[in-house]
């Protein structure tokens, strides 16, 4: 992306007509944020790794965890990938009424993802588990809290989103804002793939 | 009700800091008083606080960056004045807890709100108009940014007056930083006021990144790019990169502080070695991301003031490039006393000592652009060369620390302490004062008075070798730093010397502030009508100063990588067009300062755990965010009228110099 | 690294007949142990000559040269000023330190080459060229040359291989961890850094001390480092290098006394509100003394318990020096294991967690 970026020379639409915030700078920013927003992950990944083992006479991952459950939570959000990948395709046709169908299921998938998450995290604090037990458990609760958040943000910003397709329909600024929080919302599903592997999966193996 | 705050916050018993709270409030009482008598809210509010120019967000930055120096000043000629009367038995007139805090905000205040925010300040001002764009990638952002920042220094100041600051040492190394060793609320202040300010740091990041990358005029290749927007490139992607690391870091500190987590404690299985391994993956890059932009004003002003294109450009891009890329493979020797294997400990050595290569080759390439130049001895031509001799130096001291053996004995030492102030101050600082010399025309439309400049610049750098020369010397005699007091009787001369040291540095910070003064009162006589009142070579120079809130007319197209000095040459500078276009602008808006006022309140909210407070702020900061995206009303059209007004009072004012172009250009014009 | 045996050892044996090689060279032929050792420092003669190399003899014939290069001049204005006032850095009274000092001088005169000539054509430039000097040649628009770049590239990388080769070889032979070769067998010593004052236990012996560290002369001492709970960093500067004792984990530092007397040992990582005075006293002795210490404090009072090291541990400063008949069996231990599980993968304690097991 960025590469192309590099080469290519500015176009003058920029300076001349269009806004400053033209759709495919604010694309560009936008992929910047996520790069940086990668880098956090990255830097929690990494303390998870580090700390995974630190255990301190607590519970391991294999002894809290639920692979069915954790399963479930991973084919919601998948599906909520998919269910947004659908409803942009019908926003680039320019339909209302189907994107508006797709989001909100996407929006309620996302919303039973969190509310199995907090159910979880509940669960595991009322077992004495929670994240003051040890490292390990700091790592885990903050790693997956995190993610938990930005689909939390996910989920109000695509109300907001919700609420602007349906008043100014599909125009050119609620089109480059659905496909920013598209962009953020695939991230974030990536993002849980690697969670669900390096987190839960590994204890079973 | 209201958490841990309480009036035994207020440390009322600290005669030093009641004091200083008199003065404060004297100052701003005078200073509103000042804005309500003369009516200037209006004016204030509409074209300051609410500006999304890029130019006047510089300059508040700026601005922010001269009023937070002061501040860390003070707490350096403190710890200066403390540790020159606190030899052989002396207690001297700080305690350690007064003191410990003193050496962190020091630290704190000079890299996070007077250094960065220069950094920022000189990016925002000057890459939009090296690169011939109206404003930045995204107006709005940069506002909040720039009042992110603020936010950021606010808290660092309130933590004076209301309760305490980080007693830990300005990377707040845990396990000291933690809720058992540090119970009051100075780290929590320390940990909010770098999160928020860290925060308007990353979001400046990615807008001068895009605005770099998508918004340079047609014709402008990476190649033909001037050095200073190469740099700020670099420093952009460099901030992109490791400011994420920062709020990791912090954010795992705040759920140990505040969630009685484990990653950085003794117990329970966390590492307080991680937290120093990812604060100086951050850390180290930093001193990059302040010190590349000052290299890039350097290599602009070397250029300019001797009449010479900057030699070897290729070189100095690559250099650049190679240093942002090396800066992550360092951060290890920060910590060879760690224990770390021979190994991995040489490894990083090795690292550390390459990075002086593009450095060496930089400093080369500035010797060989004065070389067969007419150097003209202006105020940033005495600072840049002060930089080259200083910077020589502490190069050579960093990469001495650099030496694994060699840091065995000198970690920690005050030998440390005065290499990094070594390349701090005769880079960054040396940069910044002759940065803002250079382009101040172009955004006030006067130049500074030489005189106080250059005043400036003598007692600066008098001052820096007395102040630190001492220190290198203590650091070979085994004296380590943060010290309240000592009982070697051989330190103490050095430290008196320091101290007076630092008072000539104090000398040269009020010369710049009577500079400003002065200029400001003469500004009539130093007018700068041309524009171009250094015979420059880049696009900036090719507009008014002032340069107009649109900053170009006509958006120029490039052909050239000294396009104005090309302009001049082929006789094409000051060519008026035939038509003017309507141009396309950002509004004002109030939303960035009032997202930061929320911030403001959350911060300082969750410093001393009052809840309520956090989440009504928090609530209002979203609400103030989702209000915003309704607003379509952001931007809008300069009628091509309003702009031919603009740039016919601008051709009529050239039209009264007699010479415009300066005739030894048009010499060479001719041969 | 043949490169590195052959040019290496060139090349410092050429610095140090630089620094080395100055008039007053009599004082060289004075045997190290007839000095008065542990008088003020003030007391001594040039101590770049004082205590000689082990690792470089200098030839006598060189002492009576008169004229000097000038790069002997420059070299020697450095090391006059850094050594001619008695720093502790320059002036070690053991091996490793005595290694580093010759590290730092040749490392600095490596660099200096560049650096000076660097200053020197800035200052010469900036002068020559300036705008007023219409004599000297101007060219307004000369801004390339291969060869120059080449050459500007070229020195730093010389300057820099160079310096490699120096860091890959001293890194590795002044590594902390590495036990010193010598005849006589070591003496152990566990510290551990508390809030804030320094506690020696002596396991080989069963004794104690506090912010007293007594050792023999010309016997490798072998440390164990741990900290309580803060981090410090354990230096004594005239020994040489400093290590960081960190809570539940085990640092090593080996060093060694040349001659016997009284110096300073000291934190170097702040640690909090008693970190400027957690300070302590080493005090190397002939063997004798030093066997006739140990007996003299076994048979003293003190018995330092679990318990008693509990109350210890509890923060205080100026802790007068101290010393304990009698150490609990494995204390040291028991304080680097009271965190359980801290153990990582990050570079810097990786290693030092690794080799804490060794």
């Amino acid at each position: 992306m960025s590469s192309t970026t590099l080469s290519m020379t500015p176009d003058h639409a920029t300076h001349d007509h269009a806004s400053h915030d033209a759709s495919s700078t604010t694309k560009l920013g936008f992929w910047v944020y996520v790069m940086s927003d990668c880098l956090i992950f990255a830097v929690l990944f990494a303390t998870f790794g580090v700390l995974a083992g630190n255990t301190a006479n607590g519970p391991a991952g294999h002894d809290i965890f639920s692979l069915p459950y954790v399963a479930t939570e991973t084919m919601l959000l998948l599906l909520s990938s998919f269910t947004f990948g659908a409803g942009m395709l019908s926003a680039r046709s320019g339909r209302r009424a189907p994107v508006l169908g797709w989001l909100i299921v996407t929006l309620l998938l996302g919303a039973t993802f969190v509310g199995m998450e907090i159910h979880e995290f509940a669960a595991l604090i009322h077992d004495g588990t929670g994240p003051d037990v040890s490292a390990f458990l700091s790592a885990y609760f903050t790693l997956v809290g995190t993610h938990g958040l930005h689909v939390s943000l996910g989920i109000l910003w695509l109300g907001v989103m919700l609420h602007q397709i349906y008043h100014y329909g599909l125009d050119e600024v609620v089109m480059r804002r659905l496909s920013c929080l598209s962009l953020f919302w695939h991230f974030l599903d990536l993002v849980w793939i690697c969670v669900f592997t390096f987190v839960y999966l590994r204890e079973f193996v | 009700m209201f958490g841990k705050l309480s009036l035994d916050a207020i440390p009322f018993n600290e005669p030093i800091i009641m004091g200083t709270l008199l003065v404060v409030s004297i100052l701003a009482a005078a200073l509103l008083g000042a804005i309500t008598y003369f009516r200037q809210w209006g004016y204030l509010w509409r074209e300051w606080l609410t500006s999304v120019d890029h130019k006047r967000i510089g300059t508040m930055y700026i601005i922010l960056a001269l009023v937070m120096l002061l501040r860390g000043f003070s707490d350096a000629i403190m710890m200066r004045a403390q540790q020159a009367i606190a030899a052989s038995g002396n207690a001297g007139y700080l305690p350690p807890h007064h003191y410990d805090q003193i050496f962190t905000a020091h630290g704190v205040i000079m890299i996070f709100f007077v250094a960065t925010p220069l950094i920022l300040g000189l990016m925002n001002v000057v890459v939009p108009l090296q690169i011939g764009a109206r404003d930045v990638a995204f107006p709005f952002l940069n506002q909040l940014s720039f009042w992110l920042s603020v936010v950021g220094a606010v808290l660092v100041m309130l933590s004076m007056f209301v309760g305490d600051f980080a007693a830990t040492g300005w990377v707040a190394y845990p396990p000291l930083s933690e809720l058992g060793y540090s119970p009051t609320v100075g780290v929590d202040y320390y940990i909010w006021s770098l999160q928020v300010s860290g925060l308007g740091t990353l979001l400046t990041g990615i807008n001068l990144l895009v605005t770099i990358l998508r918004m340079r005029a047609p014709g402008m290749n990476l190649m033909k790019m001037p050095v200073f927007t190469w740099t700020a490139l670099i420093t952009n992607v460099l901030i992109i990169a490791v400011f994420p690391v920062l709020t990791a870091t912090l954010a795992l500190l705040t759920a140990d502080r505040y969630l009685g987590m484990h990653f950085f404690t003794n117990e329970a299985g966390g590492n307080a070695m991680m937290y120093i391994n990812l604060i100086w993956v951050w850390g180290h890059p930093e001193v990059y991301i302040l010190i590349l932009p000052c290299f890039g004003a350097f290599s602009e002003i070397i250029a300019t003031f001797s009449g010479k294109p900057l030699f070897g450009y290729k070189s100095m891009v690559y250099a650049t490039a190679s240093i942002g890329i090396l800066s992550f493979f360092v951060w290890l020797h920060h910590f060879f006393t760690m224990g770390s294997g021979a190994n991995v400990n040489a490894f990083f050595g090795i690292m550390t000592s390459i990075i002086s290569i593009p450095t060496g080759v930089k400093l080369f390439n500035w010797l060989f652009t004065m070389f067969r130049g007419r150097v003209r001895y202006h105020q940033s031509t005495l600072w840049t060369i002060g930089f080259m001799c200083t910077f020589a130096i502490g190069g050579m001291t960093g990469v001495l620390l650099a030496v694994p053996g060699a840091d065995f004995v000198l970690h920690n030492s005050l030998f440390l302490v005065a290499h990094f102030h070594n390349v701090i101050i005769g880079g960054v600082v040396f940069g910044s004062l002759a940065a803002i010399s250079f382009w101040f025309p172009k955004v006030f439309g006067f130049t500074l008075h030489e005189g106080w400049g250059k005043a400036s610049f003598w007692c600066w750098l008098i001052g820096f070798y007395l102040a630190f020369m001492p220190l290198y010397i203590l650091g070979f005699d085994g004296m380590t730093r943060r010290m309240n007091h000592y009982d070697n009787p051989d330190w103490h001369p050095w430290l008196v010397v320091a101290f007076v040291g630092a008072v000539v540095i104090f000398m040269g910070i009020l010369s710049t502030l009577i500079m400003f003064f002065v200029s400001v009162r003469q500004r009539h006589e130093n007018r700068d009508l041309t524009g171009d009142p250094w015979n420059a070579r880049s696009l900036e120079w090719a507009t008014s100063s002032p340069a107009p809130f649109y900053n170009f007319a006509v958006i120029p197209t490039i052909t050239s990588l000294e396009q104005h000095w090309e302009n001049k040459v082929t006789g094409h500078a000051y060519e008026k067009p035939d038509h003017y276009e309507p141009i396309h602008m950002p509004r004002n808006t109030g939303d960035g300062f009032i997202i930061a006022a929320f911030s403001l309140g959350l911060s300082f909210a969750l410093v001393w755990h009052i809840w309520a407070l956090a989440l009504v702020s928090l609530a209002a900061i979203l609400v103030t965010f989702v209000a915003r995206t309704y607003n379509r009303n952001t931007d809008y059209y300069v009628p091509a009228s309003e702009v031919a007004r603009i740039e016919n009072e601008r051709f009529a004012r050239l039209a009264t110099i007699t010479q415009v172009v300066p005739p030894s250009l048009r010499q060479h014009e001719a041969a | 690294m043949d490169f590195v045996r052959v040019t290496l050892p060139s090349m410092y044996g050429f610095c140090c007949w630089l620094v080395c090689a100055q008039p007053r060279q009599q004082s060289m032929h004075i045997a190290p142990n007839q000095h008065m050792r542990g008088l003020p420092p003030s007391n001594a003669a040039c101590p770049m000559r004082q205590h000689p190399s082990h690792h470089v003899r200098i030839s006598g014939d060189q002492s009576h040269r008169v004229r000097l290069p000038p790069l002997r001049w420059a070299t020697l204005g450095v090391t006059s000023l850094l050594a001619g006032c008695h720093l502790v850095l320059f002036d070690p009274r053991g091996d490793i330190g005595m290694q580093e000092r010759h590290l730092i001088v040749l490392a600095l005169v490596i660099m200096l080459s560049v650096v000076i000539p660097v200053i020197a054509l800035t200052l010469f430039f900036f002068w020559r060229y300036r705008d007023t000097n219409k004599n000297a040649t101007y060219a307004p628009n000369w801004a390339h040359s291969t060869a120059i770049e080449v050459v500007v590239w070229g020195i730093p990388c010389v300057i820099v291989l160079f310096l490699s080769v120096l860091i890959w070889g001293t890194t590795h032979k002044l590594d902390p961890y590495r036990p010193l070769t010598s005849n006589t067998s070591p003496v152990k010593v566990q510290v551990v850094a508390l809030n804030w004052k320094w506690l020696f236990i002596y396991p080989d012996y069963g004794i104690a001390t506090v912010n007293q560290l007594e050792i023999p002369a010309n016997t490798p001492i072998n440390f164990q480092l741990t900290a309580d709970s803060i981090m410090n960093s354990f230096f004594i500067p005239r020994l040489g290098s400093q290590v960081y004792t960190m809570a539940g984990m085990q640092t090593q530092l080996h060093l060694i006394a040349d001659e016997p007397g009284v110096y300073r040992g000291m934190s170097s990582a702040f640690s909090g509100p008693g970190f400027s005075d957690m300070h302590f006293q080493v005090k190397a002795t002939s063997d004798a003394d030093f066997r006739a210490w140990v007996a003299s404090v076994r048979h003293g009072q003190g018995d330092l318990t679990h318990d008693a090291y509990l109350a210890l541990a509890r923060p205080s400063s100026n802790n007068p020096p101290t010393a304990y008949a009698q150490v609990d069996n494995g204390l040291f231990e028991q304080v680097v294991n009271q965190y359980p599980s801290s153990m990582s993968g990050m570079p810097g304690m990786h290693s030092a967690m690794n080799r804490a097991k060794e």
